[in-house]
């Protein structure tokens, strides 16, 4: 969308009228500064609590080991790589919308890119906890890292499990740069808005002497626009490697060319989702609905069904590729897929990625935050499903059927699930305390007077 | 309004920027040499042993060869310790009554061993055999250094990992003749010796994960 279609009446407007700048900063600053509403409490309470549960089963994995988990032979990856790659896949709306968007010029992204990018570090930080306790000894996870080590030995560099290590260790870091690069303006518009002393040297620090010169503002932009085109490229190649994971590995049901698209496709669709799935909440308990308007709610939704659209291509492909290579392990694994022991989890998926989503077409689903929120959850789901799908049927049946076997998580594989899931919303509720969930510079600039920067 | 900063804020910040990078980048160098260490490894560390037993004067002034004692170095994983009744075989007439040797004595007469002090000692981990190492012409020096220089042991190599594959990637630099296992202080006679040796002993270094962690 360029300006131009801005100015087509019938689009709602991604900020609603009445707003100057001074409006922007006290409505979203404020919400810093105000009194912690009790609601808050309740909610990072509860989080906090799934918190605790992800330490007891961290806790019971260090004295015990990966026994506690439901793997197995032949079913070696389970809970940890599903949701290694959930998580990882959450995590790219966030460069998308900072970084790809903010090339294309998409304004509408100004009001939801900072808690998009805040929850991309989160959901980062939740996949990486994975990888670090599948290894059964965390203590020695450094091994994945190439360093000169008296074992006189490099990391496996064929391995797509250490190009892993480096597609998430330089997408976690240049997230985490972009974001707080971004947030240094309002940090130093906190700095100046706060009363207390001790928030004016902490948010002071964090602003790392911004004045707003126009020299900081210079080189700001500078530094805004080269971390972006160097986020662009990792938006495709994260979820790529990820999907290297399975692809390297010659087995039925993972070893396909189409992994990489067909990963990124639903990486993005599931990270929509996710930012879906907290905006809606958060603009009606913040009253953010000036900001975060029913107009970036619909284009939300358009691009998880683009993304959602591709992931369905590409489960038509592997249907499709299986008939055509002629190959009866891969029939056998399609065949097995939908109609075996695991054909609840498999049709839960396509109803949940692919016939749910398919409501978006219609102006007033898509339209309508309920319908939108529920929908997000649906993907959220389907995409968990997805890869437990990929990774357990591929798996359980192994070439040999008299290696056959069965896999389930047990109580501790779901604690740490359910416990990550609370360390990424207690995580968020911290944000949401302390930092500005919106950009306020950013906001200001696409007020009507605004100029456009570039 | 009043600043919030004092003006040296400014420098110290800026030195901050710097000195995080140099902290980190001196803490895994610190890592990396501490590691390597003797404070880790145990290089040239004298350990303490039950009686003061000199490789010095017992290899190079006398001339007992390494097998008289360790006995199964040329057949078996570990070269093994000497009894007890291996030094008895000379100290009932030798210094026998030298007080420096009396726990010997004891132990000859209680049947107890003498409880050694272990130089080098592998982790469990690994799986070291001696017998293929002597078989395919790895001298006693290359691993365990000069012993016939030292009044008392120690380790003169680190036994990490980078070491054992140091030479296993390349075991043309210390592979001798068979006739010169014991020798200390043996140099190659010319540059290609190891390589031929290599052909001669029919050496295939193996560097595969399973060969020592089993």
């Amino acid at each position: 969308m360029s300006v131009d279609d801005r100015m087509v009446p019938h689009k709602p407007a991604v900020i609603a009228p009445g707003h100057t700048s001074a409006t922007v900063s006290d409505q979203i600053g404020e919400i810093v500064f105000r009194k912690t509403p009790r609601w808050w409490y309740f909610a990072f309470g509860g989080s906090f609590v799934l918190v605790m549960l992800l330490l007891m089963a961290l806790t019971k994995l260090l004295v015990e080991g990966t026994g506690i988990w439901g793997l197995n032979n032949p079913v070696g990856w389970g809970f940890a790589i599903i949701n290694f790659v959930w998580w990882i896949g959450i995590g790219h709306a966030g460069t998308l919308i900072s970084a790809i968007l903010l090339l294309l010029r998409q304004e509408w992204r100004t009001s939801i890119n900072r808690f998009a990018e805040a929850m991309t570090l989160f959901a980062v930080a939740c996949a990486g906890l994975y990888p670090l306790i599948h290894v059964g000894r965390p203590w020695l996870a450094y091994w994945l890292l190439p360093y000169p080590n008296t074992m006189g030995m490099w990391p496996q560099f064929r391995s797509p499990l250490v190009w892993d290590v480096f597609a998430v260790s330089t997408y976690a870091t240049v997230s985490l740069l972009f974001w707080y690069v971004g947030l240094i303006p309002d940090l130093a518009t906190l700095r100046d808005r706060s009363r207390s002393p001790l928030k004016q040297k902490i948010y002071g620090m964090l602003a790392m002497g911004w004045r707003g010169s126009a020299a900081h503002w210079h080189n700001y932009e500078t530094a805004y626009l080269l971390l972006a085109g160097l986020a662009t490229p990792l938006v495709v190649s994260v979820h790529t490697v990820v999907s290297f994971d399975f692809a390297v590995g010659q087995l039925p049901g993972w070893h396909a060319t189409i992994f990489p698209p067909y990963f990124v496709a639903g990486a993005i669709f599931a990270g929509f989702a996710m930012v879906l799935t907290l905006a809606i909440p958060l603009r009606a308990v913040f009253n953010l609905h000036d900001f975060i308007t029913i107009r970036h709610i619909q284009n939300m939704c358009k691009v998880m069904l683009a993304t959602g659209l591709i992931v369905a291509y590409g489960y038509l492909v592997e249907i499709f590729m299986a008939w055509y290579s002629g190959h009866w392990l891969e029939q056998f694994m399609i065949l097995n897929r939908i109609t075996g022991p695991y054909r609840y989890h498999w049709w839960a998926l396509i109803l949940c990625n692919i016939l749910v989503v398919q409501l978006l077409w219609i102006r007033r689903v898509r339209t309508n935050p309920v319908t939108a929120w529920i929908i997000a959850m649906f993907v959220n789901v389907g995409m968990w499903l997805e890869r437990f799908v990929i990774v357990v049927t591929s798996l359980h049946r192994d070439f040999l059927p008299s290696s056959w076997g069965m896999y389930s998580g047990t109580f501790w594989d779901w604690a740490t699930f359910i416990g990550s899931i609370g360390l990424f919303l207690a995580l968020l509720f911290l944000f949401l305390r302390f930092l500005p969930m919106i950009s306020i510079f950013e906001m200001r600039t696409i007020l009507p007077k605004g100029e456009s920067k570039s | 309004m009043a600043q919030i900063f004092h003006r040296s804020t400014n420098t110290i910040s800026r030195l901050s920027i710097f000195g995080g990078i140099f902290l980190v980048a001196g803490l895994i160098g610190l890592f990396a040499v501490l590691d390597r260490s003797s404070y880790n490894t145990g290089v040239g560390v004298v350990l303490a042993q039950p009686i003061p037993f000199s490789h010095d004067h017992h290899t190079a002034a006398l001339g007992i060869s390494c097998v008289y004692c360790h006995t199964s170095v040329e057949d078996s994983a570990f070269a093994g310790i000497p009894p007890t009744a291996t030094c008895m075989n000379c100290h009932n007439l030798i210094w026998n009554q030298s007080p420096m040797l009396a726990a010997v004595r004891e132990s000859y007469r209680t049947g107890e061993p003498i409880r050694w002090t272990r130089v080098h000692d592998l982790p469990d981990y690994v799986y070291f055999n001696h017998g293929i190492h002597v078989a395919k012409g790895i001298g006693c020096e290359s691993c365990h250094g000069r012993v016939d220089l030292m009044p008392l042991i120690m380790k003169t190599e680190s036994l990490q990992m980078e070491w054992c594959l140091d030479c296993h990637r390349q075991p043309e630099s210390r592979v001798r003749p068979l006739s010169e296992i014991y020798t200390m202080g043996w140099r190659p006679e010319h540059a290609d010796q190891g390589t031929r040796l290599i052909a001669e002993h029919d050496i295939n270094s193996k560097v595969s994960c399973s060969t020592c962690h089993r």
